[in-house]
This record gives C-alpha cells, structure tokens and sequence, in this order.
C-alpha cells in the first residue's frame, strides 16, 4: 500500500529565506507524526507543502499521487488541514462550520446528506461541542473554537489529518483531549501528522517525530531515538533532555 | 424553514408592498391605481410601474452584488460603490453618451464595471484588513470621478452635459420598459453567476487557505463573482446611474434576521436592496422639496450612516479578523 503522505527531497523557499531544504518523510496509514523545532524551522511549511500551498521543489505524493496535479477537492477527499491560526470569518454557528468540512463531499452546511450529518454528529461529538452546536463561533471561547475547527477538519473524514499546532493556546487538559482525538484516527487506520511546540505531548503520542531546524531535518524516528540531548541542543541551542515517565515523556530544559 | 427563507419571504412580501405602494404615491394624488381612465392609466403603468420595477431591480442587483462582494473579500464593507465598480460603469456609460454611441452605453457599462471588479479584486484579494481594501476602493472611485470629469470635458456634444451629470448622481425618473428589460435581463444573468458561486463563499468563511483545503476551487468563486457583479452593477448603474451604500445597507441589515451564512444572504440581500430602493424612491417622489431629491442622494443618506456605523463596529474588534 503507497502512504497517505510522501516527500522525496522537498525544498521551498519564502522570500529569500531557504524554508525547507531537502525534506523527505512518510507517512502511512495508522502513524501519528510529529513535527518539532524552534520557531522558524519550516514546521508550518512543510505542512502547506503536502498542501500544495506554497511552491517547492521535489516530490509530494497524497495517497500515492502527485498532489500537484490532484484537484482541490481531491486534495480535501485525501487530506484535512487546520491552519495554524483557524478563522471564521462570518459568525456562523458551530454547528455550520464543522458542516463546511462536509464541503468536499459535495454537501453544504443547510443541505447535509445522511452520511454528512452523521460525520458532523460523530466529529461533533469527538470534540465534545455537543452543547456549544448552536452557539455562534464569536459567542465561545478560545478553547473551544479551537476544537470546533479541529472538528471541521475530523467531518471531512480524510485519511490524513495535516495539523497545524492544533494544541496551541489550550490548557493541559484540552491538550490531552486532542491527544485522544487523534490518537482514535491513528487507531481507524488514518494518520496523523502535526506541528507543536509541547515536546512531552509529542513524544507521548506520536509514533515518529521529525525534529527541524532552517529547514532541515536534525533528526528523525521513533521519539525516545530522535530526541536525544544532543539533537535537542542543536535544534533549540539549549542544553535540554528528554525523560520517561511510564508511558509518557516529560522534556526539561535546563540553563 | 430556515431562517434565510423565512427572511427571503418577508422581505419578498415588503418588495410587492413597495411596489404597490409606488405605484399609489407621488405628486399626483392617485385614488385608485387600478381606475381605468386614461390619466389614470398612463401615470400609473407607463410612468410610475417602469419607474418602481427600475428602482427595485437596481437595488436588488446592488444588493445582491454587495453581499457577493462581501463574501468574496470576506469584508463587510464592500459593495459597488466602495470599491469603485459604479464609478468605472458610471464611467463606461458617460463615454458612450458623451461621444455619441449610446446605444452601446449600458454594455460599456457592463465593460467598465468588469474592469473595475478586476482590477478590485486582484489587488484586493491580499488585504490585510477591511480598511485597506476600502482605500482601494476609494482610489478606484475617485480615479473614476477623474476621469468622468475628463469624458465630459472632451465630449463633443456639450448640450448633454447637465443631462449626464444628472445622470451620475442616481435617478429612476423617466425609465422606461425598456430599462426595466434591460435590467432585469442583466440581473437575471448576474444572479445566475453569483448563485454559481455561492457555495465557495461559504467556504471562503474559513478564510482562503483553509477554503481551498475543505476542497473549493477559488478561482472559479472568484470569476464567477467578478462576472456576476459586473453584470449586476453594469446593469443598475445603466439604468440608474450611481446608487451608492444599497450594496453595504441590504446585507447588513439582513444578517440579524437571516443570519452570517454568506450563501445564504445572497436572496436576502437582493430582496431587501430592491425594496430598499423602491421605499427611497417613494420619499424622493412625496417629500415637499422644490427639484426632486435624486435617488442616489436618497440612498446616500440612508446608507452612508450604516457604512460608518459598520466600519466604526470593525474598527472596535480591531480590524475585523
């Protein structure tokens, strides 16, 4: 079976600035993916890259085809995206905007088949908003849009889920919530790759992780293999380590 | 029924009132427009009917496109009249009289506002904000203004100059069936396109990026609106001249009843702009004044307090992101 996501030697520049430079990473079905490194380091664009956002240089593959030559709605069918800072623009309901995942499928959020609206009931009840439904995305909190927007992306039940922070500005607790979210993906063979600054989270959850730095790759594997003291020295130039605590991971960082 | 219908039915039912009633009032004390005498029937259905239908399918072309453009932007404060697309129609049309073919002037019309919506939203599409793209707009207009100026300067035919001026301050006096054809066709194809579009405003509510991710093409959004409010403005500024705010009152005005959806405010929008319309083109007609007030003066003074009020309300939430 090809992997949901594929990058041979991707590179791409903003500006003058060499944001990625020669990426390769992948992705297959039931894998959570991990992207670390200090602010800067081409997180964010590697994601828009496998979007087909920004322009590069090498080889991406969604679901075993160039995404370059795949239509925006295939790209949606293959692959779902929350952008790092989600808008909503119009103060729709939240019911309405998880609908808007549905938009791939050919549905709109007033006009939902069947199998829309159970995708919206069961992405709606993942992200524990069955109460907030009605409300208006201006009337709910910061928390909480944050999980209508991960919810967006769940409706649109691609295979891959691409992430943009989606854990920034939550407490701990809302963390591990979407932890479990997608970590219940993984486990219905899809996959998930995404960007964080919550190492611990990271090491946690995920089955590899891709730790970056000005575009390229420090190291990369299994979260224990990858984030050694030396690799995050040179990542965020600060003497740090990783620790095991059970099953998850504490990251300290030390002076 | 979804709150979009409900709002589409009533501001429908306003829409025939309106009519009803413009077709009843004015300076000419009418007992019973339905009467069958001659004067009767002439005031009311060869001078009074064109008249309202012109001033309600202006405005609910207006209307329609403000919303459209509003969602396309993703800015609350466009419509043809910020963003310079009546000014380049106004624009289009002035040259065709001016320089005597103006048979072609509502296709000039049509021409002109396609370039202006362009020209708008290329260099608008990456604003940051809704005041930039409001400056735009500004700019547009007042190049458009300029050159209007310069039209009427080299215009052979200086005889027609006080006509067009006139004429680019907004008037429905005088239409005939013929504006309301042409009108109507225009607005029936504007309409067309827009409706094409409305699903990929809904998804542009997430913003341009993540649009495109849920799966729409936004380059067809974009054509098919650009299109539609080309035509929509070609057509009401043909035969209206320029009728500004109508675009940013109708929508505004609808949201509280029908709500944020940007596909589903589109009917709404049309329906109210043209009842809106009608209703100002009936106090220009029985209020007490010595000249009648131009209709595009009318519409100013009903819109040009809600755009600041909208903008003031954007400026308080910090640029409206």
């Amino acid at each position: 079976m090809s992997a949901l996501l594929s990058l041979q030697s991707v590179s791409a520049d903003l500006g003058k600035t060499r944001a990625l430079d020669k990426v390769s990473l992948n992705v297959n079905a039931g894998e959570i993916v991990s992207l670390l490194g200090p602010n800067g380091a081409g997180k964010t664009t590697l994601i828009r890259a496998a979007l087909g956002i920004v322009e590069v240089t090498g080889e991406i593959a969604l679901g075993g085809d160039n995404s370059r030559k795949l239509s925006a709605r295939e790209r949606a069918l293959r692959a779902a995206y929350l952008p790092q800072r989600p808008q909503s623009i119009w103060p729709i309901s939240v019911e309405a905007l998880v609908a808007l995942g549905r938009y791939a499928h050919g549905a709109a959020p007033d006009r939902l088949g069947a199998r829309d609206q159970a995708a919206v009931d069961a992405a709606i009840k993942a992200c524990a908003l069955d109460v907030l439904r009605a409300r208006r995305m201006d009337e709910i909190s910061g928390g909480e849009k944050a999980r209508a927007h991960l919810a967006r992306a769940l409706a649109q039940q691609a295979p891959l889920l691409l992430l943009d922070e989606p854990t920034a500005g939550l407490d701990p607790a809302q963390s591990l919530g979407v932890a479990e979210i997608l970590r219940a993906h993984a486990a219905k063979n899809g996959a998930v790759v995404f960007s964080t600054h919550d190492i611990a989270l990271a090491a946690s959850i995920s089955h590899r992780v891709l730790l970056l730095k000005a575009g390229r790759v420090i190291s990369e594997g299994a979260p224990q293999a990858a984030l050694t003291p030396d690799a995050l020295q040179s990542a965020y130039g600060r003497a740090a380590r990783l620790e095991r605590i059970g099953e998850d991971y504490a990251a300290i960082f030390t002076r | 029924m979804s709150a979009s219908l409900r709002t589409s039915l009533l501001l429908a039912a306003l829409s025939v009132v309106a009519l009803i009633a413009a077709l009843w009032l004015g300076p000419v004390t009418i007992a019973d427009p339905f009467a069958s005498d001659d004067a009767t029937r002439t005031i009311v259905w060869e001078i009074r009917l064109p008249r309202a239908l012109t001033a309600w399918l202006a405005g609910a072309a207006l209307g329609l496109t403000g919303a459209a453009l509003q969602g396309l932007l993703r800015n609350p404060l466009a419509d043809s009249g910020v963003l310079g697309l009546s000014g380049f129609a106004a624009l289009g049309a002035v040259i065709a009289f001016a320089f005597g073919f103006a048979a072609y002037a509502p296709a000039m019309s049509v021409l002109f506002a396609l370039f202006a919506a362009l020209l708008v939203t290329t260099l608008g599409w990456a604003s940051r904000g809704p005041a930039s793209l409001v400056l735009i707009g500004v700019g547009l207009s007042s190049f458009a203004g300029g050159l209007i100026a310069l039209a009427l300067n080299l215009a052979p035919n200086p005889g027609a100059l006080a006509d067009l001026v006139n004429w680019t301050l907004g008037s429905v006096e005088g239409r005939s069936l013929e504006h309301v054809m042409l009108a109507a066709v225009l607005l029936a194809v504007g309409a067309a396109l827009i409706f094409a579009a409305a699903r990929g405003l809904q998804a542009l509510t997430l913003g341009e990026e993540a649009a495109a991710a849920i799966g729409a093409n936004l380059s067809k959004t974009r054509t098919l609106v650009v299109l539609g409010a080309a035509a929509c403005t070609g057509g009401a500024t043909a035969v209206a001249g320029i009728i500004g705010f109508v675009g940013i009152a109708a929508p505004h005005l609808v949201r509280a009843l029908a709500g944020n959806d940007p596909a589903r405010l589109l009917l709404p929008s049309a329906l109210a702009g043209g009842a809106l319309l009608v209703c100002a083109d009936v106090a220009v007609r029985v209020l007490p004044t010595d000249t009648e007030l131009k209709l595009g003066v009318a519409a100013a003074l009903i819109g040009g307090p809600i755009f600041a009020l909208v903008a003031a309300r954007l400026a308080s939430r910090g640029g409206g992101s």
